[in-house]
């Protein structure tokens, strides 16, 4: 899943409530609207739960799509995160064809990739690589000849880059206010 | 008002209902929901006893047309709650204040596929505002509250709370909430004031400027300020299907319905416009045509409570989220304040051109003398033999477009039909459901033979609780809008549209359920016939006009064209060559 223009990262705040991740489902599909990843987890406050959805649409859909989550009740905020303005990671969990005779080469890519090996069988090895979605494109498509035999991804998180900013500035701009 | 102390969940469930001011259900009692109808005998709350929970529903929708108080039915779990999702989505598309309130079964039987168990919450998930699946019954005054605030701020619509039966028999200890916790729900009334004074720029450069108002000027109550509004400025004002009455036909700036079948006038006055002041409108494929080819010239000022409703369809220059009546009254003043700068351009052309149209383009008709009743005559001569605040339901067809070019609607919420879902059959349960919050008003519904046969069962319901509707059957022997388009876009091949003129027997069958029956099949007889239902006020009245099948709905854009192609009735395309 490489960069994509028509991707857009939504990150949803909603109520921690039972049926919600129905709620936003069903909106979707109601609204004929294209889910490429989602997300779910408990946030740092337990009464919510961030929804990270990675959405196929043009600008004009996506102002729709927007605006009709916000209509659920239980959606507190939506904010997009900007490819360029947002650091994003996804997991992948990969079981390949792994050999006496290829197991050493499989090795070898994952450590380029910084993939962990988490499991090795006779025939096969299971390694799990963390990144942006573009390096788990990379890496599958380099191990693929080997045979992948079961692969997973967790699909995208993204938070919002942390500005970086001077101290001295960071004052200057605070008493502008 | 807090009285305390332990009670069961379906006490809990009533008090709370009381407590929101709910004076009617309608509803069906089962299974599931027996333990919340034993209380119901103590309260202070009337229950109508309805033949089909889909009556329920629509009786709660006619109820909140006329009222503007939220609608109220109950039935049980199961098939009860199935058969109440037609009025839901109704509801849910024409912004109708509804609670509805299903039985389930007990929370642990939840998932077993018990007996008339359903997923109701599941299902009518896309059909609400919002629907809460009750687990507790210490939360049921909370959710009640909060059921009622959602449906009746912001975007009015239905609401559903899932109640299941052994909540209902659980002890809790009574309370009631001072307000509404919800962190989600905080719709926007106040206008933007830069918007608003953007908005107000506009209108008083506008050359050809029309006011677009719909259906959110009456959930807004802001008929008044529509009208001062609209005299302020002069600037003529068409009300789409679902704002019929908002602004009066017969003030001189009215130019009545458009859309697929509005009239020339009110159809090319926004086509050719330079301004559309859209109030409470949203752009609905039935009013615009064509979306691309819609008012080409136009900039848009779009005033809506719903932000998902500002660019949907149609992309404004200036978007206002807000409620109806204060952003109306926050343009008066803005609109005041630009004038008092520079005077406003001058659109007395613009309104002369339009006058030339209804001059041109009337709607039309012609009933012979003698010839086969006509329904638009039928519906004239009704609107003439009724108070001028007689409130009108229809059903869905011809007849309901027929009902809003010739009635003259001159008060708000006297108008009660189903625009957005267009649900057959909706007619009689929601004039039943209107003459029961408005007692005092004479209540018709004009409906269809096929309309008429999907709810009539509710006639038994008005007969039983002394609920004296009036309705009109304009009996045509077929599904005449579909008949209309097989005989238009279909070369004559008429399929499956047929329906029979005497079966069933109208008027036997409106005595067997308590009416008074009537037929009427000749125009000299019309305004006898109306007098005397005029003068029942003890039963329902159902009259059988036989009128003539080869009428059709004109003006007309078909689907799909563009607003610039009305096709008018024939006749007066040859008058006007």
């Amino acid at each position: 899943m490489a960069y994509n223009a028509r991707h857009h990262i939504l990150s949803v705040l909603v109520e921690n409530k039972a049926g919600v991740l129905t709620r936003v489902a069903a909106l979707f599909s109601r609204r004929a609207f294209n889910i490429v990843s989602l997300a779910v987890s408990p946030t740092e406050d337990e009464r919510f739960s961030r929804m990270t959805i990675v959405v196929d649409a043009d600008a004009s859909p996506l102002e729709q799509i927007v605006k009709q989550l916000n209509k659920l009740i239980p959606v507190i905020k939506i904010s997009e995160i900007a490819h360029s303005e947002g650091v994003e990671r996804e997991m992948m969990l990969l079981t390949l064809k792994a050999g006496s005779e290829t197991r050493s080469q499989v090795t070898e890519l994952s450590s380029i990739f910084d993939a962990k090996i988490i499991d090795v069988g006779y025939e096969a090895m299971t390694m799990m690589v963390v990144g942006e979605p573009d390096k788990l494109d990379a890496f599958s498509d380099l191990v693929r000849p080997f045979g992948i035999l079961e692969m997973q991804r967790t699909g995208r998180i993204a938070m919002p880059k942390l500005a970086r900013q001077p101290v001295k500035l960071r004052a200057v701009r605070a008493a502008r206010g | 008002m807090k009285p305390t102390g332990k009670i069961t969940g379906a006490q809990a469930l009533i008090r709370s209902l009381e407590m929101e001011g709910v004076e009617v259900m309608f509803g069906l009692p089962g299974g599931a929901i027996l333990p919340v109808y034993d209380p119901l005998i103590d309260s202070s709350i009337r229950h109508i006893l309805v033949r089909h929970e889909q009556g329920a529903g629509h009786m709660a929708s006619g109820y909140a047309h006329a009222t503007g108080r939220p609608g109220v039915a109950m039935v049980t779990s199961g098939p009860a709650a199935t058969n109440i999702v037609t009025p839901l989505a109704d509801a849910y598309l024409d912004s109708v204040p509804m609670v509805v309130i299903t039985g389930q079964v007990p929370y642990a039987a939840i998932g077993t596929d018990a007996f008339q168990e359903c997923d109701t919450v599941g299902i009518t998930m896309p059909v609400t505002k919002h629907n809460w699946l009750v687990t507790d019954a210490r939360d049921i005054p909370t959710i009640i509250r909060e059921a009622f605030h959602v449906a009746t701020t912001g975007r009015p619509g239905p609401v559903l709370v899932d109640f299941p039966k052994d909540v209902a028999t659980q002890m809790m200890d009574w309370y009631w909430p001072d307000g509404v916790d919800m962190p989600g729900y905080k719709p926007t009334t106040k206008g933007h004031p830069k918007q608003v004074k953007d908005a107000a720029r506009l209108i008083v450069a506008a050359q050809r400027p029309v006011i677009y108002a719909g259906g959110g000027i009456l959930k807004a109550r802001a008929a008044d300020a529509l009208k001062t509004f609209a005299e302020l400025t002069g600037i003529p004002v068409v009300t789409t299907l679902m704002a019929r009455g908002a602004f009066p036909d017969k003030h001189e700036l009215c130019l009545g319905m458009p859309g697929m079948h509005g009239n020339y006038t009110a159809i090319t006055a926004l086509q050719q416009s330079d301004l559309l002041i859209t109030l409470g409108a949203r752009f609905d494929d039935r009013v615009t045509g064509k979306v691309g080819a819609f008012a080409p010239d136009a900039k848009i000022i779009h005033v809506d409570i719903d932000p998902a409703e500002q660019g949907k369809v149609r992309r404004p220059d200036v978007p206002i989220v807000g409620d109806c009546k204060q952003v109306i009254e926050e343009l008066i003043k803005a609109t005041k304040a630009e004038i008092s700068k520079h005077a406003a351009a001058n659109i007395s052309e613009w309104k002369a051109t339009i006058q030339q149209w209804q001059l041109d383009f009337p709607l039309y008709y012609e009933q012979e003398e003698g010839g086969t009743l006509k329904p638009q005559f039928v519906i004239e001569k009704l609107r003439e033999n009724t108070p001028d605040d007689c409130i009108l339901a229809s059903g869905v067809g011809q007849h309901q477009m027929w009902a809003s070019q010739h009635w003259q609607f001159n008060y708000p919420y006297t108008w009660i039909n189903s625009g957005g879902l267009g649900t057959m059959g909706y007619s009689v349960p929601a004039a039943i459901g209107a003459k029961v919050g408005r007692p005092d008003r004479m209540v018709w519904a004009v409906d269809g033979d096929g309309c008429f046969q999907m709810t009539a069962q509710e006639l038994v319901t008005a007969a039983a609780e002394r609920i004296p509707v009036k309705i009109a059957i304009l009996n045509n022997a077929y599904l005449g809008m579909v008949r209309q388009w097989q005989e238009l876009f279909y070369e004559e091949r008429y399929s499956e549209v047929y329906l029979s003129p005497d079966l069933p027997d109208y008027v036997k069958w409106a005595e067997a359920m308590g009416c008074v029956g009537m037929r009427c099949d000749n125009a000299d007889d019309v305004v006898a016939t109306i007098e005397k239902a005029n003068a029942i006020n003890d039963r329902p009245v159902v009259i059988d006009f036989r009128t003539d099948y080869r009428e059709k709905v004109y003006p007309m854009v078909a689907a799909g064209t563009s607003n610039d192609d009305v096709i008018l009735h024939p006749a007066l395309n040859e008058k006007s060559r």
